[in-house]
């Protein structure tokens, strides 16, 4: 396995709160992860660590063989890229130059292809000349996920594949975008990118990654295959709700919480 | 419904259109523009000179009369240096105001908002009543070279304070830099308000004409102080242009798109300050002009600081030396201190781009 990605024992305080408590993790090239895990778990300072935002208090992020502190910022922007959660724009740029953005040092002209691929890929096309400040908050989610997959592709065109980290990056979309979303970045990973990202919605987690990742207040809970870790013992632990886990016909598991399974179970 | 979606969608798209078209023209306009502007600041002033007489007060042509050399000597030590001070100043406050909202991801940041103007301000007034008191009053005779340099050092100053109290190691903080710079704008101004107190008659009129702001009395030794500041800041504004791009994004998605963020906002604060100091050492407070230009600069060509930062600088020359000219000539053969005029253009500008924030903010 070729590992793009890996955190050894790290840990993070801020104010003797204890945010994230030796949280080790390995992903390989071409691997999807999801990490679920209730509100203050670390999720987020997991990701920040791990995109080399934040240091670790203790452990550390290795990020192709290289420890990730050893990286300029321009270096990391060519490996890793990072979606998060919420981004407010002031200035009244339009959604194509927002997703330029992602193009680093290359003109317009050398990434036009790219922005026009990944304009068309979050369905934006339409709206590359309005103003970002002016558009909804999905579809200005969308298009930082545009800007973010230009990023991706120019670095992986230098450097072969890299990090893919998206921090709850279906938090405004519709259910149509959801899946779009989680689509693309599922392609990525066909591509051996390494996605890592955060998702709230069970289900969506499960469909979306083979391999779920567990935090839970601020240390590694579960870590493995879907099947593994989705049972109703684990999401009892973890959320402190009961909850049926079904088979879906493709072999999936399918997460029901107990109060709406009681709504629904009479019909 | 939908009819009226398409059309706002086609509406919008095509005022995107007429911002790239604007954006290719804007920097050979704005020279054009500057240079009518410096024209017309030649020719008008206490002592008038008609168009006519301009080519050969300039050297242009060969006539030389009476009149020619009285004009030459209005225009070379007085009105050339003048209007060349008044557009770099122009040019800096503008660039300063731009670099500063990117910093500060705001339209409405500005350096005279964080007190570094006022430190600037301070620091000069100390100045004036310094040499003109028992204790320093050998130094008067070095008053006119004293003021630009305090003011520039209190400028300086201020920023250095700022930038402890705001930045922790490594990181700084735009909220606690701003609050940090209210705070410290009040204290520069109560003790420019001890000195008001303290001040004779006659020190309390160079006080208040400084404060004012004013471009009468610059000299070429004067203007030649502004040119490589001006120069530098320039060369500079290229090289921080895409940072400050993508840190409209936020600091943290600006360190994820590749920007080295804590060098972006050292070389920012840095430059801000001296362009500013350096303005305001030469012309007194004019505040204003730092929020005007960008703005209507944004709504034409667009927020990239690529285009903006120069388009800013040549924007500030043209609104400074019309405002100047016009200092100059309402009440001849008096003067009115140019920071009333762009106070009184500037102030309502601020008001509109604070209710139309208010505006989208309730939305």
């Amino acid at each position: 396995m070729n590992v793009v990605i890996e955190a050894r024992a790290l840990s993070k305080r801020a104010d003797h709160a204890t945010l994230l408590d030796g949280v080790g993790l390995t992903v390989s090239a071409g691997e999807m992860v999801a990490i679920i895990g209730p509100n203050g778990a670390g999720k987020s300072t997991l990701l920040r660590l791990l995109s080399g935002d934040l240091r670790p208090n203790a452990g550390e992020v290795r990020l192709k063989q290289r420890d990730i502190s050893s990286y300029a910022p321009r270096e990391l922007a060519a490996r890793r890229a990072m979606l998060s959660q919420h981004i407010n724009v002031t200035f009244p740029f339009t959604v194509e130059e927002i997703v330029l953005m992602g193009a680093g040092e290359r003109s317009a002209r050398d990434a036009g292809s790219l922005v026009d691929a990944a304009l068309d890929e979050v369905g934006l096309t339409h709206f590359r000349e309005r103003q970002l400040p002016t558009l909804s908050g999905g579809e200005q989610q969308r298009a930082h996920f545009a800007r973010v997959l230009v990023q991706l592709a120019c670095g992986e065109a230098e450097h072969g594949p890299g990090v893919l980290l998206l921090d709850e990056p279906t938090s405004s979309l519709d259910l149509r975008h959801q899946i779009d979303l989680v689509e693309a970045a599922r392609r990525r990973a066909g591509n051996g990118t390494a996605v890592i990202a955060i998702l709230h919605d069970l289900n969506l987690a499960i469909r979306f990654a083979g391999r779920l990742v567990v935090l839970n207040g601020g240390k590694l809970a579960a870590d493995g295959a879907r099947a593994d870790v989705v049972t109703s013992e684990t999401i009892r632990d973890i959320f402190e709700i009961d909850a049926v886990v079904h088979q879906g016909d493709d072999g999936v598991p399918y997460v029901l919480p107990q109060t709406m399974r009681a709504a629904v179970a009479p019909r | 419904m939908s009819v009226a979606i398409g059309t706002e969608t086609h509406r919008l798209g095509r005022r995107a259109g007429a911002r790239r078209r604007a954006a290719s023209l804007a920097i050979p306009f704005l020279i054009a523009v500057l240079a009518v502007a410096a024209i017309v600041a030649l020719s008008f002033g206490a002592a008038g000179i008609p168009l006519s007489r301009l080519p050969a007060a300039l050297g242009l042509s060969g006539d030389s009369t009476a009149m020619t050399t009285r004009d030459q000597l209005v225009l070379w030590s007085i009105r050339v240096p003048r209007i060349a001070a008044t557009a770099m100043v122009g040019g800096l406050l503008a660039a300063a105001g731009a670099i500063m909202q990117g910093l500060f991801r705001n339209p409405l940041a500005d350096p005279a908002l964080v007190g570094v103007s006022s430190g600037g301000a301070l620091a000069a007034a100390s100045a004036i009543v310094f040499t003109d008191s028992r204790f320093g009053e050998t130094l008067r005779f070095l008053q006119t070279e004293l003021l630009p340099l305090a003011a520039f050092a209190g400028s300086l100053a201020t920023t250095a304070i700022l930038y402890g109290i705001s930045s922790r190691s490594g990181r700084t903080s735009i909220a606690v830099f701003l609050l940090a710079g209210v705070a410290i704008t009040a204290i520069a101004n109560a003790g420019i308000g001890l000195l008001v107190f303290v001040a004779d008659d006659r020190q309390l009129r160079d006080i208040t004409f400084w404060m004012l702001g004013s471009m009468s009395g610059v000299t070429w030794t004067k203007a030649a102080v502004l040119a490589p500041i001006l120069v530098i800041g320039l060369a500079a504004c290229t090289f921080i242009a895409r940072g400050l791009d993508l840190l409209v994004l936020g600091e943290a998605d600006a360190f994820h798109g590749g920007v080295d963020v804590e060098r972006l906002k050292r070389i920012s604060i840095v430059m801000v300050s001296a362009m500013t100091g350096v303005a305001v050492s030469i012309s007194g407070v004019i505040g204003f002009v730092g929020i005007v230009v960008p703005h209507l600069l944004r709504l034409v060509i667009g927020p990239a600081h690529r285009l903006l930062l120069p388009a800013s600088v040549l924007s500030g020359a043209i609104l400074m030396v019309g405002a100047d000219t016009l200092a100059r000539t309402i009440v001849a053969p008096a003067e009115m201190p140019i920071g009333i005029l762009t106070a009184a253009v500037g102030a309502p500008v601020f008001l509109f781009i604070l209710l139309r924030q208010r505006g989208l903010a309730s939305l």
